[in-house]
């Protein structure tokens, strides 16, 4: 490997008012490597990487690319220095075709007054050809996920560019999927492309990379080979402190109780998933694994009745119940926290108290229909202390706290019903790491009391961490359990992603259950 | 102030240090405060400028002006912070006198008319609620056709032509009419419908569910509400409540015309947005939209007795809820 610099990045600092994202931080990225990026979120990969594209600027520090100062003010810009970044959240344009969606810089650009659609197929395809078989004619919509990502892929590479950002690429990927991603990173490397590889699984790290920086707090870390040091290591760097203490102690062997909280039979939603059977145990702590898509999240929301037809029996405490809408499901006791916090978790316009009380306003409300504005704020105040919610005043709109005590809010509104069951999905995206731990602790004496949790989680360290048992989800299909020694990120990628052969029924996971 | 709609009550003693001058500067940082201001300042200039303007009887030209006008406001208020709109009002006025007009012509007692008009208008509302929950149209749409619907109606009800309803009995023209000593009964209706509503928009639960729901929909859905229902009921009640103006009109009139109301919803919703009320939706309140309304009727009335021209009125008019917005916009940028 050629030892020739490419990008230097020398005491990059930027803060968001009086938040420091990155202090000083140091990086290079060598010609033809691929580099990956390991940290927790919120350790400022995500900054770092947006400063390299030029969608931020940072408060000091200098940029030199082959031994030249730039200064990188917009991702166009980026462009023209030969970066491109492929973000982890998919930026297509649906309803446009594959082609255009990858040439759309460049006909922005464009003088032509017309669109050669002939020479952009005919480019999208020679694209494609090292990439995946994909028609450039389909409009974006008709994609899969993963191959959404694809084109996001290709639409980078077109730009010709000496340095590529990829974001965690492989979440929305299968296996397979994921081999042809790295074959296609390879080839580029020994082209003489450099990779920025972000990822979270140590294994892609270990098996695809050259070289690992750390990241945490804002705080470059660590640089090394990958043959240099261990996945340990890398842990204990990014969290800085001894890894067993990161997550809460997990269910003690006396504290099973085997009674049942919640029976699920043949749930079947007729396009998002089959024959879904489990058990929620009092006083455990319940795992969601899978890819993204893989329909962990639509057999949460289909349980809570929040989408989706559903066939199939839920027993509640040894009850037959059913639930049509999500009103039923409240009232059951059994709750959902979206995964999309801003998007549907919570009112980031309104108060913090309004928010706390959104699920039944009528508890904090009189005979009359007429809300108690000191009992909503009591309820607020409650639920925030038990939760350690860090905030003003109650009457300011949640938008005014930081993502984990926004996720705070949402989890206080969920504990407002006092409920049976609660399903988490991505309870910590987007968490700094204190509250982080924090949220872990508090799931873990909520299933103490005896509430039935059920965490959906794309992190495998926080599933295998928070868990005591984890159901892995495929395709619709619950393809396997893993508890105690088979609860490892091995396991479950390989359940979560098996190929060819067709994974097991409902029923006979239950019959596999020790 | 874009989360004015919630109750502010002070939650002082509580925080002692802050208490107070907390207390104060969220009172001061109120849009209705400002507007209150700018209300008063418009009435002191103004008393100098004009010996007239604080008569008593320019007073209640200028209250009765926007009074019955009012009560759409309120409707469109509660339609906006769910997060819709409804161009509609102006026909719908229209629609009710022309429907109890005719009705009463025909031989029916008033009153019956009256109830079946609005009643008809509750039904527009819900086939635009339909229209838009159940198909998944947008508000603007659904209510820009039954604008020109309801308009259509009209015309076709009346040929065109006004109805004069010399006949209305007085005990019902006392509605438009009529005083309960020296205030207009039009004006104690108004007051009420304010005050009930400001009110229920404040403290009921039923009421906060519109603004979950206009503040996040999906949110709201993700907190077991139907935001479906809330938006129907919502598009109802701000129908209904403009037939309900539609009668009092006629009641005033004493006549029924298939034009009246034409640009009503420009006013309306201008007066609601100065108000405080966000076109995004999960924010303002009644009080606001209604010194929203009393702002434009000052400003309308000052340029009247200054002898400014009829036309120079619309574009200050404009001019004053684009500086509005832009105010409110300005504030919100500041704030994030």
């Amino acid at each position: 490997m050629p030892a020739e610099t490419i990008l230097q990045i020398s005491k990059i600092s930027k803060s968001f008012g009086a938040i420091q994202a990155l202090k000083a931080v140091d990086f290079n990225l060598r010609k033809g490597e691929i580099h990956a990026l390991a940290g927790e979120n919120g350790a400022g990969k995500s900054t770092l990487m947006n400063i390299i594209d030029g969608i931020l600027q940072p408060t000091s520090g200098t940029i030199h690319l082959n031994g030249q100062e730039v200064k990188i003010t917009s991702p166009a810009q980026a462009q023209k220095l030969g970066i491109g970044f492929v973000h982890q959240e998919i930026a297509l344009c649906p309803d446009i075709s594959v082609a255009e969606n990858i040439f759309m810089a460049e006909t922005n650009a464009s003088s032509a007054r017309l669109m050669n659609y002939q020479d952009l197929y005919e480019r999208a395809r020679t694209v494609f050809a090292q990439l995946s078989p994909i028609d450039p004619g389909i409009l974006v919509r008709e994609l899969s996920i993963s191959n959404q990502q694809l084109v996001e892929i290709a639409k980078a590479l077109t730009l010709d560019c000496q340095i590529l950002i990829l974001d965690e690429p492989t979440a929305a990927l299968t296996e397979k999927e994921a081999q042809v991603l790295f074959a296609i990173m390879k080839s580029l490397a020994a082209r003489g492309i450099s990779i920025i590889y972000i990822s979270h699984r140590m294994v892609e790290i270990f098996d695809h990379c050259d070289r690992v920086s750390v990241f945490r707090d804002g705080q470059h870390i660590i640089t090394s080979e990958v043959q240099d040091i261990t996945p340990d290591d890398i842990v204990k760097n990014m969290v800085g402190r001894v890894i067993d203490k990161l997550y809460p102690p997990k269910q003690e062997q006396h504290e099973k109780t085997g009674e049942t909280l919640l029976k699920v039979c043949n749930y079947t939603e007729k396009s998002r998933f089959r024959n879904i059977s489990f058990e929620i145990f009092k006083g455990e702590i319940l795992g969601f694994a899978g890819l993204i898509g893989a329909g962990r999240s639509e057999i949460a929301k289909g349980i809570c009745g929040l989408e989706g037809n559903i066939e199939g029996e839920l027993w509640l405490r040894g009850k037959p119940v059913s639930v049509k809408n999500y009103q039923d499901s409240i009232n059951l006791g059994m709750v959902y926290l979206s995964e999309d916090r801003k998007g549907d978790g919570i009112f980031l316009d309104l108060s913090i108290a309004s928010n706390v009380s959104a699920l039944c306003v009528e508890q904090v409300a009189t005979r009359w229909g007429l809300i108690d504005a000191s009992r909503e704020r009591e309820q607020a105040r409650d639920l925030g202390d038990r939760l350690n919610l860090k905030r003003g005043h109650l009457d300011q709109p949640v938008s005014s706290l930081s993502g984990g005590n926004q996720q705070k809010v949402a989890l206080a509104k969920m504990l407002s019903v006092s409920p049976r069951v609660i399903f988490l999905d991505e309870p910590t995206r987007g968490v700094d790491v204190g509250a982080k731990s924090e949220i872990h602790g508090i799931l873990r004496n909520l299933a103490r009391n005896g509430v039935g949790i059920v965490i959906i989680s794309s992190e495998l360290p926080e599933l295998i961490g928070v868990c005591d048992r984890v159901l892995v989800v495929r395709e619709g299909l619950i393809s396997g359990e893993v508890s105690g020694d088979t609860l490892t990120e091995e396991h479950i990628m390989h359940l979560a992603s098996i190929t060819g052969s067709e994974p097991m029924k409902g029923h006979d996971m239950q019959d596999a259950r020790p | 102030m874009s989360n004015a709609g919630i109750p502010v009550n002070e939650d002082g003693n509580k925080i002692a240090k802050t208490g107070i001058l907390a207390a104060v500067m969220r009172i001061a940082s109120m849009r209705e405060t400002g507007l209150i201001a700018i209300i008063l300042i418009l009435f002191i200039a103004m008393s100098f400028a004009s010996p007239y303007f604080l008569t008593w009887v320019n007073m209640r030209a200028m209250v009765m002006a926007f009074a019955v006008e009012g009560i759409v406001v309120v409707g469109m208020t509660i339609l906006l912070i769910s997060g819709g709109i409804d161009l509609s009002v102006g026909s719908v006025v229209s629609f009710a006198m022309v429907l109890a007009g005719w009705l009463f012509l025909s031989g029916t007692d008033p009153w019956v008319a009256s109830a079946i008009a609005i009643a008809a208008c509750a039904c527009i509302g819900m086939a635009m609620g339909f229209c838009v929950t159940k198909i998944g149209l947008h508000h603007f749409i659904v209510s820009l056709a039954f604008m020109v619907i309801a308009r259509g109606a009209c015309l076709l009800i009346t040929q065109g032509r006004p109805i004069g309803l010399y006949t209305l009995p007085p005990e019902f023209k006392f509605i438009g009419q009529g005083s309960i000593g020296p205030i207009p009964f039009v004006i104690v209706i108004f007051v009420v419908v304010v005050i009930a509503f400001d009110f229920m928009l404040r403290r009921s639960t039923v009421f906060r569910k519109v603004f979950y729901t206009g503040s996040n929909e999906k949110a709201a859905a993700y907190s077991g509400i139907r935001t479906k229902k809330v938006i129907f009921l919502s598009t109802v009640l701000c129908s209904t409540l403009s037939g309900f103006a539609g009668i009092i009109y006629m009641a005033r009139f004493g006549s029924a015309q298939p034009t009246f109301g034409i640009g009503m919803e420009l006013n309306v919703i201008a007066a609601a947005v100065i108000g405080g009320a966000s076109l995004k939706g999960g924010s303002g309140t009644i009080l606001g939209a209604i010194l929203g309304a009393v702002l434009l009727s000052v400003v309308s009335s000052s340029l009247a007795l200054l002898d400014v021209s009829v036309y120079w009125q619309d574009i200050i008019r404009g001019s004053i809820l684009l500086a509005a917005v832009s105010f409110d916009h300005y504030l919100n940028k500041n704030k994030a």
